[in-house]
């Protein structure tokens, strides 16, 4: 179904983003940018070791500069401080900003020095002596789960945070009914979103008024509460500034941490601390990896190459802490077949602790790495079979007429049409023509081969995935909040209660509140009050607030609409049922020439207290808190709960040769069909899914967090850890579809991940198409250069 | 033992002691509050930083204050023609989207108005590389190599008598 755009005036609409004005003359608050009287700054003094004993801190020597304030350690901040949050039950894996006692990663840190400048503040770091006992270590996630392994955390008891095995359906029947199985391995290595603006924090206490000033590039759920909760404070005492910039997350900006260090330093020495990570400290102790992942895959099959049943186990390593990154392989239960009808799922879901950096949220939250899984295994049927990649896929695929489609963990997958995005995808790429131009290169020597991924994106954000993996948690609850305002001139402003990071939220709430108005979306006004003003938020997670933040707009618009028609209807002396709303306008539906303009009405409001009906509070100012669609519920004992509540589909096809000789991939074509039901800004939906491409070739083929044998992060700036600039990138075609949401507002989807979902999957096709005629295939990322090359002379005979 | 320079930032000229080992860019930010120039990388990769010398993009992480002393120095401050207006290239960035987060986007844009500069036709590969020292981790590049080309366009369409060059009109944009 394709819904036509035309009955919205506003949404969907290739409009401006409104923040962009700012961005372009520099004008950004990001920040660094903000300036306090008397602020002092912080290094940070690292662990060289992978894991080992503090005996001893000797800091006289820095503290002997001048121009140095203080040194603190783990122990003093241990003693004054709570554990940070951790998602799971796992009491004696604490967690704090500065390693107490024990060392558990290279790049782990240990002291933070304070000085007059963040110079002088590295100088004195360096003059920080500090006896450390080194202590064995373990780097390897699957040896980590060994019996035996060293201990990252020895009162855990092991280095298993999570283990649990869930089984939906009639798996061991599903598999000894199937004709076929097939065991396969994949592995995704640890890469993560790396924004080019490093985390950054400035915190402020104000020992009179007894508050916490905190100015953070943060995108992060229960943030001010965790940062009160450390400190031992009322939630009243901390107050987040939502007005910050954010230089690029994609997940990882948490930084609570670092918050909690510069808030405790603040309260400590007496005036504003300002920590702001440089890139190494960004890259190796900021605690922002991304996932690790080992599966193993077997999958139950027909003849046909239909997949009956599936068995995963996934195992993450996680890094040396828990967080919140375990409940990485949660969410992916909401999308654990994929597009496809597999009936029945064993999935088992590991988390051990490595001495290795702490994981934080990366983009699309631990899909990515498990959609990879699950195209991989369509491929490796096929492959198996001796069927076509494509045609497994339409075998497998969940059709139009079958939605609302249950799967078999639980979540009911709203709506979609796969096959007509594959369709446009086909024909967009004229996919007769693109085998041809895969024929005629290989006719040329080159290596070749057409990538094919199909990917879910489950948006809209509920947490529903922490109860299956805590059953200590309860929460039920996940909202987004908006509150409309609307002054005595009548000038229409909007509060939003998060900060953002490039995802245009003031563009999305201005549309939508314009829409649901009849007003110029330019001429509504969006601030961002400070927390302690604000409503619940649970921040830009989980490709949620195109559902979330603009539901709320929506509906703290659709009760300021319903005020302006209960008093013009009561002013001209007829019910409301009579009465008509258009452009802020109230007319009579009888006569329309007895009608009140939006400014009488305004001016009803704020100064006519007598023309008011009875019993109305005088004012416009209407708020919404709105639950996440589909939520609210606690899973079955068997594991078995509505998790996101939207399904986007994207689809890829791409071309790729590469240089036998230099085993060098060039992307030569991408044709990306996407279905995020209606769009609401297309400039900001389009950006979304082409820097999620491109972020997804970066997984794919140059990013990752390597260790070396002796525990040491050997990426540790931008020269090793590879980014795509604009020479990797290449031009990008986008067909849409539309299939809207029957739970969302205007028919919306989420759309923030569908590239970084899709790609490395489609990458990796693309190469093994090319690969497979020498006899080799791949099944882990990234897929390096070298590596490349190395497998191709191998199997070519050359060395 | 700080050291006086001489600053010539945007046409005007500021007197600034600095400690000899301040960079550029914090010199920028910190003593001359110019906060549109970004720390990325601080080792010359991001490209975040970038400044124009003498019109040419420069890595103001990788040169020192007291080096800049006797260039022009053109930062993102300096191209707004005046209050509330944007140039034609920062105007395609705003029309085409060429961003998201906006850390990178001055630098872009900088990086935009040295290739038009000299270039004022640039092929798509021309474009390419005149960002490819610009690292963005949102966009994916799309639409900054279509704000580029736009205000190209845009720009070579300026003062034209009508129907002189039908390829260069700026109502094709």
């Amino acid at each position: 179904m394709s819904a036509p755009a035309s009955h919205f005036r506003f949404v969907s609409s290739d409009r401006r983003v409104r923040e962009d004005r700012r961005f372009v003359v520099g004008k950004g608050r990001f920040a660094a940018d903000i300036v306090m009287p008397g602020t002092r700054h912080v290094s940070l003094l690292t662990s060289p070791y992978p894991a080992a004993r503090i005996v001893g801190i000797d800091k006289s020597a820095a503290l002997a500069l001048p121009g140095v304030h203080y040194v603190l350690d783990g122990r003093e901040l241990a003693a004054a401080t709570a554990p940070l949050v951790a998602g799971l039950d796992t009491p004696n894996v604490p967690r704090r900003p500065l390693a107490v006692d024990v060392a558990r990663y290279a790049g782990e840190w240990v002291a933070a020095v304070v000085a007059d400048t963040r110079a002088l503040a590295e100088d004195a770091a360096e003059l920080v002596t500090v006896d450390y006992e080194p202590l064995p270590f373990v780097l390897d996630g699957e040896e980590a789960y060994a019996p035996g392994s060293p201990r990252v955390h020895e009162a855990h008891g092991s280095n298993v945070l999570l283990d649990r095995t869930f089984v939906w359906g009639e798996v061991e029947k599903d598999f000894a009914e199937s004709r076929h199985r097939l065991a396969f391995k994949v592995r995704w290595g640890r890469s993560s979103t790396v924004p080019i603006e490093t985390f950054g924090v400035l915190a402020s206490w104000d020992p009179w008024r007894e508050i916490l000033d905190v100015f953070a590039s943060i995108q992060m759920p229960r943030f001010p509460d965790q940062v009160a909760l450390a400190l031992k404070l009322p939630g009243s005492a901390v107050r987040v500034h939502n007005d910050v910039d954010v230089g690029g997350s994609y997940g990882v900006k948490r930084g609570i941490k670092h918050a909690v260090l510069a808030s405790f330093l603040s309260r400590r020495l007496g005036f504003p601390i300002r920590l702001m990570e440089d890139r190494l400290e960004n890259m190796r102790g900021g605690d922002a990896h991304g996932p690790e992942r080992n599966f193993d895959v077997e999958v139950a099959f027909d003849d046909a190459g239909v997949i009956r049943a599936m068995k995963m186990r996934a195992l993450d390593n996680v890094g040396a802490y828990a967080g919140r990154s375990p409940f990485q392989l949660g969410k992916p239960i909401s999308a654990i077949v994929g597009p496809y009808r597999i009936q029945s799922v064993q999935y088992q879901a590991i988390a051990v602790t490595s001495n290795k950096t702490t994981q934080e949220a990366v983009r699309a939250f631990g899909q990515s790495p498990t959609n990879f899984a699950i195209e991989r295994a369509i491929e490796e049927v096929a492959w198996h079979r001796g069927l076509d990649r494509l045609e497994v896929r339409r075998r497998n695929l969940i059709k139009a007429e079958q939605f609302p489609y249950l799967i078999p963990s639980g979540t009911t997958y709203d709506s979609g049409d796969y096959d007509a995005v594959i369709d446009k995808v086909l024909a967009q790429a004229d996919y007769t023509g693109l085998k041809a131009e895969r024929d005629r290169l290989r006719g040329e020597g080159l290596l070749a081969g057409i990538g094919i991924a199909a990917c879910l994106e489950p948006s809209g954000a509920n947490s529903t995935f922490e109860l299956l993996l805590n059953p200590k948690n309860e929460t039920t609850t996940y909202t987004e909040s908006c509150r409309i305002t609307v002054d005595v001139s009548g000038a229409v402003t909007a509060n939003i209660h998060t900060v953002s990071a490039g995802q245009g939220h003031e563009t999305l709430v201005g549309t939508v509140v314009g829409e649901v108005l009849g007003i110029d979306p330019d001429r509504i006004r969006v601030v961002r009050p400070d927390t302690l003003s604000s409503l619940p938020s649970q921040s830009p997670v989980g490709s949620r607030m195109a559902i979330m933040l603009g539901g709320a707009a929506f509906h703290a618009a659709q009760k300021l609409k319903a005020r302006l028609v209960a008093i013009g209807a009561h002013d001209l002396g007829i019910p409301e049922e009579r009465a008509s709303y258009e452009n802020g306008n109230v007319s009579d539906r009888a006569a329309p020439q007895n009608k009140r303009s939006f400014m009488e009405l305004v001016t009803i409001a704020h100064r006519y207290f007598h023309r008011l009906p009875p019993g109305t509070e005088p004012n416009l100012a209407f708020s919404h808190v709105i639950q996440v669609p589909m939520g609210g519920k606690l899973p079955t004992p068997d594991g078995r709960v509505q998790i996101y509540p939207c399904f986007s589909f994207e689809f890829h096809l791409l071309l790729i040769s590469i240089d036998p000789d230099l085993g060098k991939p060039e992307i030569r074509r991408y044709v990306i069909g996407h279905d995020c039901g209606t769009v609401i800004n297309p400039k900001i939906v389009r950006g979304m899914t082409m820097g999620g491409i491109a972020h997804g070739i970066g997984a794919a083929l140059f990013e990752e967090f390597a260790y070396n044998p002796e525990g040491q992060l050997v990426a540790q700036s931008f020269m090793d850890y590879l980014l795509p600039s604009a020479h990797e990138v290449p031009e990008v075609e986008i067909v849409h579809h539309v299939t809207p949401s029957p739970h969302t507002v205007f028919g919306q989807k989420g759309s923030g991940e569908s590239g970084y979902l899709g790609a490395p999957a489609a990458i990796t096709s693309a190469i093994n198409d090319a690969i497979r005629p020498l006899g080799i295939a791949v099944n882990s990322v990234p897929i390096k250069l070298a590596q490349l090359g190395d497998m191709i002379a191998a199997a070519r005979g050359k060395p | 033992m700080p050291m006086r320079v001489e600053l010539n930032v945007n046409g005007a000229s500021h007197a600034v002691e600095v400690e000899p080992r301040m960079s550029l860019l914090d010199c920028l930010r910190e003593r001359l509050f110019l906060n549109g120039a970004h720390a990325g990388c601080e080792h010359g990769v991001c490209g975040a930083c970038t400044v124009l010398i003498d019109g040419a993009p420069m890595r103001s992480c990788l040169m020192f204050a007291v080096q800049a002393d006797g260039y022009a120095i053109t930062t993102i401050e300096g191209l707004s023609p005046g209050p509330g207006e944007l140039s034609p290239v920062q105007d395609a960035f705003c029309e085409t989207h060429g961003m998201q987060c906006g850390y990178c986007t001055p630098a872009m844009i900088l990086a935009a108005h040295a290739l038009l500069a000299g270039n004022p036709a640039p092929t798509r590969a021309e474009i390419v590389e005149a960002i490819s020292g610009n690292i963005c981790r949102c966009t994916g590049y799309a639409q900054i190599v279509e704000a580029i080309a736009l205000a190209a366009e845009r720009m070579r369409g300026v003062n034209r008598p009508e129907g002189a060059d039908a390829s260069a009109q700026a109502g094709q944009a």
